[in-house]
C-alpha cells in the first residue's frame, strides 16, 4: 500500500493544466522525438518537488531542446546559441531566490557552449541542467554534433563521422558537477527521480537525457522506423552498476560486448558549497 | 480510463508499443495530421500510466482510478 | 533612488572630490546610478573597470562576476537585468566584437543594460594600450539585423561619470542597451572629479495590471507609447523572452511578416521618436563661425585646442561636439550646416561619423582623420580649414 502514494499524487491531466501553455500546444517536436518526454518528466519532477512556478525560471539556448521552455507556463529566457548557462549565471547570481532550470542540447551545450558549460559547472551554481543528447544537430537539419558516435552518419559527415565524440556526463563530472545522471527517455521514472534529486541538490546538477532524433539522426543511421530507433536505445544502454559488475566478473565475451554500450544511471553525487552561497558569505564578511 | 487527445497525436505508436497490457491499438479514425490515434481496448488497462508518460506529445491522459474498485484490487493495480 | 542606498554608495566611493581616471569614473557613475550587477571579462584598457567594480560593488551589496569570456559577460548581465537588476559590463574593441551577438539579443528582447566600451585601435588586437574611436559604427550596426542603439561619447572624466549615470537612466527608460564610448586615453587619464550630492535615477516601468492581463511586449505596440512595461522574473508574470521574432505576448512568430515588421519598427521608433530629446550637443563660438569643427570623444579635446588656435589667428571657426552619437542628431547637424561654409569632422578613425555628417549636411564636409593611437594636433585639424 505504500506505493499507492507515488502513483496517486497527480494525473497527467493535472500536469498539463497546471504547467503547459495551452496556446502553444501541440508542440513543434517531430513524430517520435523524445523532447516531449523530457518536458513531461521535468514537469512531473517539478510537481513532485512542489516548486513555486512564480519563482522558477527556465532558460535555454538554441536548438530543438531549447524550445522546451516555451511550453511551460513560467518565466523563461530563450537565449542565443550555447549561451544559456551564461545567462543563467546572471539570473541566479542576481536573484539567488529563483529556481533556475536550463534546457540544453548536445550541440548547444558541448559544441558552441562548451566553454560556458565547463565554467558554469566549475562555479557550482545552484542550477539544474537538463541536457538532451540526440547525437545530432536536429534543428538545422542533421549535421554532425560533438556527441555523434564514430562512424555514424550526418549531413556533414556523409561518409561516417571520423571524430571521436564527447561524453557529456563524464565532462560534467570532470569539471566538478555535484550531481550527474544519464537516462534514456524510454525510462520515465528514473529521470523523473533524477531531476527531482537535481532540484534538491544545492549545486550544479546535470541530467543528460538520451533522446532519439527520428528525423535527422534515425533515418540516416538505419533506424527508419521510430520503434527501431527507440529499441536501439534500449539495446545500447546498460545500467552503470551492471556495467561495473560485468567489467569485474563478466566473461571475456561479455566484457567485449560492453564496448558498444552506453552507461546510464546516477554517476555522481557530492556536496559542495554553491557559488551564490559563497558570494552571500563574502557579502556578510564585508558588512 | 485512457483519454486520447486526437489532435495532439502524431502517430508514433509508442504507447501501443510500450503498453505492458496491450491495452491500446490504432483506431480507424484519421486526425488532422493524417494519422490514426490510438484507442483503448476495453478492460485491459491497469492504470500504470506508462502510455501517458511515454507519449511524447501529451496526447494521452490516464484518468484517475475508478473508486468503485475494492481496496485489494487497488493495491494490485498500484504495484504494477 | 533610495537615499540610504545612495549614502552607502557615497560612503564606499570616499571623498567628494577625487583625482581619478576614466575607468574609475565609469564605476563611480554606475554605482551612483544604482548598478547592482557587473559581469565582465578582463581586457586592456577596460580591465580597471572590472577591478574597481570587484572592489566596490560587494561593499554595497551588488554582484560582480568575472565570466569566462565576453560573450558570457554580456549574457550574464542580460540574465541579471531580467531579474530586475541594473546591470552593466565593460570592454574594449575585441570584446565588443564578441559581445555583438548578445547585444543583438538584448535589443530584440528589449533588455536594459549598459556597456562601457573603452576603445582601442583595431581591427583585431591592434594597439591594446592606445586609444582610438573606431567602434562608432559597431555601436550602431555591429549586430546583425535592424535596431537602434543609444550611444554616448564623453570627453572628460567628470563627463564619463555623468554619462554612465545617464546611460543607466536611458537604458531603464527606453529598455535597450546603452553604450558609453570612451577610449584608452580617457580611460587612463586622470582628472579632478566631483561626486554629485544628488543623483536623479530612472526606474524601468513595471506593469500595473495583474499577470492575467499583462502583455509583455504589447502595451503601446500600436499606440504612442512604444516602450513596453517590464515584469522582472520571479514576480509571477511568467514572461517568455526570446530572441526569435515574437508577437506582443512574447511567443515566437517567426513566419509572420507583419509581426516582424511591427516589432522591429517599434523597437527602432521607441528611440528615434525621441531623437530631438536625446540630441546633446556642446557648441562654442558657433554664432559667427564659417567653419565648424565637428568632433566627439577624445578627438574633441584636440578640436577644442584647434578652436582656440584658430580664434587667436582671427579665423571664424566654431566648435560643435556630439555628446550623443546615436541616435544621430540629424536636425542639429542639418541646421548647423546651413549656417557655415564648411564642416571639418575630426575623428580618431578613418571616417565613420564623417559619412553620417555628410549625409545630412548642406555644405562641404571634409574629414580630419587620425589613427595609430595618437590624438590630432590642433594644427592637423586646422590644416583642413
Amino acid at each position: 500500500m505504500k506505493e499507492k502514494k507515488s502513483v496517486n499524487i497527480v494525473s497527467g491531466k493535472k500536469i498539463q493544466e497546471k504547467y503547459l501553455r495551452d496556446e502553444m500546444m501541440p508542440h513543434i517536436f517531430c513524430n517520435g522525438c523524445g523532447l516531449g518526454n523530457v518536458l513531461d518528466y521535468a514537469l512531473w519532477a517539478i510537481e513532485k518537488e512542489g516548486l513555486d512556478m512564480d519563482k522558477t525560471v527556465f532558460l535555454s539556448g538554441i536548438g530543438c531542446s531549447s524550445r522546451i521552455p516555451g511550453y511551460i507556463h513560467a518565466d523563461a529566457l530563450h537565449t542565443t546559441h550555447g549561451r544559456a548557462l551564461a545567462f543563467a549565471t546572471g539570473v541566479k547570481m542576481a536573484n539567488p531566490d529563483l529556481n533556475v532550470i536550463v534546457f540544453t542540447g548536445d550541440g548547444d551545450c558541448m559544441g558552441i557552449g562548451g566553454n560556458h558549460f565547463i565554467h558554469a559547472v566549475r562555479r557550482n551554481l545552484d542550477i539544474t541542467v537538463i541536457a538532451v543528447n540526440n547525437y545530432i544537430y536536429g534543428m538545422t537539419g542533421g549535421q554532425v554534433a560533438p556527441t555523434t558516435p564514430e562512424g555514424h552518419f550526418a549531413t556533414t559527415s556523409p561518409y561516417g563521422n571520423i571524430e571521436p565524440p564527447f561524453n557529456m556526463s563524464d565532462m560534467a563530472k570532470a569539471a566538478g558537477a555535484t550531481y550527474v545522471a544519464r537516462w534514456p527517455v524510454f525510462k520515465p521514472h528514473q529521470p523523473i527521480n533524477s531531476i527531482r534529486e537535481g532540484l534538491q541538490n544545492k549545486g550544479f546538477s546535470f541530467i543528460e537525457m538520451l533522446s532519439p532524433c527520428t528525423t535527422a539522426y534515425g533515418r540516416r543511421n538505419k533506424f527508419r522506423r521510430i520503434e527501431d530507433l527507440w529499441a536501439h536505445y534500449e539495446e545500447k544502454t546498460i545500467l552503470a552498476e551492471d556495467h561495473d559488475q560485468i567489467e569485474k566478473f563478466g566473461t571475456q565475451e561479455e566484457r567485449k560486448a560492453l564496448k558498444d554500450k552506453i552507461k546510464i544511471g546516477v554517476f555522481h553525487r557530492e556536496t559542495k558549497k554553491s557559488l551564490e552561497q559563497r558570494y552571500q558569505e563574502l557579502l556578510e564578511e564585508l558588512k | 480510463m485512457i483519454e486520447v487527445n486526437e489532435e495532439y497525436c502524431k502517430g508514433c505508436n509508442l504507447c501501443i508499443l510500450f503498453c505492458p497490457r496491450d491495452a491500446l491499438e490504432e483506431s480507424e479514425t484519421l486526425n488532422k495530421k493524417g494519422v490514426h490515434p490510438p484507442i483503448e481496448i476495453d478492460d485491459r488497462c491497469n492504470g500504470c500510466r506508462l502510455c501517458e508518460l511515454i507519449c511524447p506529445d501529451f496526447a494521452i491522459v490516464v484518468e484517475e482510478e475508478d473508486k468503485k474498485l475494492t481496496k485489494k484490487q487497488q493495491s494490485k493495480k498500484c504495484c504494477v | 533612488m533610495m537615499t540610504d542606498y545612495l549614502e552607502k554608495v557615497k560612503k564606499a566611493l570616499g571623498p567628494k572630490k577625487q583625482f581619478i581616471h576614466g575607468d574609475t569614473a565609469v564605476c563611480y557613475g554606475a554605482l551612483l546610478a544604482g548598478c547592482n550587477f557587473f559581469g565582465g571579462y578582463p581586457i586592456t584598457p577596460a580591465s580597471e573597470i572590472a577591478e574597481m567594480m570587484a572592489k566596490l560593488l560587494p561593499k554595497v551589496g551588488g554582484v560582480v562576476i568575472q565570466m569566462e569570456d565576453e560573450l558570457a559577460g554580456m549574457a550574464s548581465i542580460i540574465g541579471a537585468s531580467w531579474t530586475g537588476a541594473k546591470a552593466m559590463t565593460a570592454t574594449s574593441g575585441p570584446g565588443f566584437s564578441l559581445m555583438q551577438e548578445n547585444i543583438g539579443f538584448a535589443f530584440m528582447s528589449e533588455t536594459p543594460v549598459v556597456l562601457a566600451n573603452v576603445q582601442r585601435s583595431g581591427p583585431s588586437t591592434g594597439q591594446p594600450t592606445l586609444g582610438a574611436e573606431g567602434d562608432m559604427m559597431q555601436a550602431r550596426y555591429g549586430s546583425h539585423g535592424d535596431y537602434q542603439s543609444i550611444t554616448l561619447s564623453p570627453n572628460t572624466i567628470q563627463e564619463t561619470m555623468e554619462f554612465t549615470i545617464k546611460a543607466f537612466n536611458l537604458a531603464e527608460e527606453y529598455r535597450c542597451p546603452v553604450f558609453v564610448m570612451t577610449s584608452a586615453d580617457i580611460g587612463h587619464m586622470r582628472e579632478m572629479v566631483t561626486i554629485p550630492e544628488e543623483v536623479e535615477t530612472f526606474e524601468r516601468k513595471k506593469p500595473k495590471v495583474p499577470p492575467e492581463e499583462y502583455v509583455p511586449f504589447g502595451k503601446g505596440q500600436y499606440g504612442k507609447e512604444k516602450v513596453p512595461e517590464f515584469a522582472p522574473f520571479g514576480t509571477g508574470y511568467k514572461t517568455y523572452v526570446t530572441g526569435l521574432t515574437h508577437n506582443e505576448f512574447g511567443f515566437p512568430a517567426t513566419d509572420d511578416q507583419q509581426d516582424h515588421d511591427r516589432l522591429i519598427r517599434r523597437q527602432i521608433e521607441k528611440v528615434t521618436d525621441d531623437r530631438e530629446k536625446l540630441t546633446d550637443i556642446e557648441q562654442r563660438d558657433m554664432e559667427d563661425a564659417d567653419v565648424a569643427l565637428v568632433s566627439y570623444g577624445l578627438a574633441s579635446r584636440s578640436a577644442l585646442g584647434a578652436l582656440s588656435v584658430a580664434r587667436e589667428r582671427g579665423e571664424k571657426v566654431g566648435y560643435f561636439r556630439l555628446k550623443t552619437i546615436w541616435p544621430f542628431p540629424i536636425k542639429a547637424i542639418n541646421e548647423m550646416s546651413k549656417k557655415v561654409d564648411k564642416i571639418i569632422v575630426a575623428e580618431m578613425n578613418t571616417g565613420q561619423i564623417y559619412h553620417k555628417v555628410k549625409e545630412y549636411a548642406d555644405c562641404e564636409v571634409v574629414l580630419s582623420s587620425k589613427i595609430g593611437g595618437e590624438v590630432h594636433t590642433p594644427n592637423e585639424i586646422l590644416a583642413e580649414v
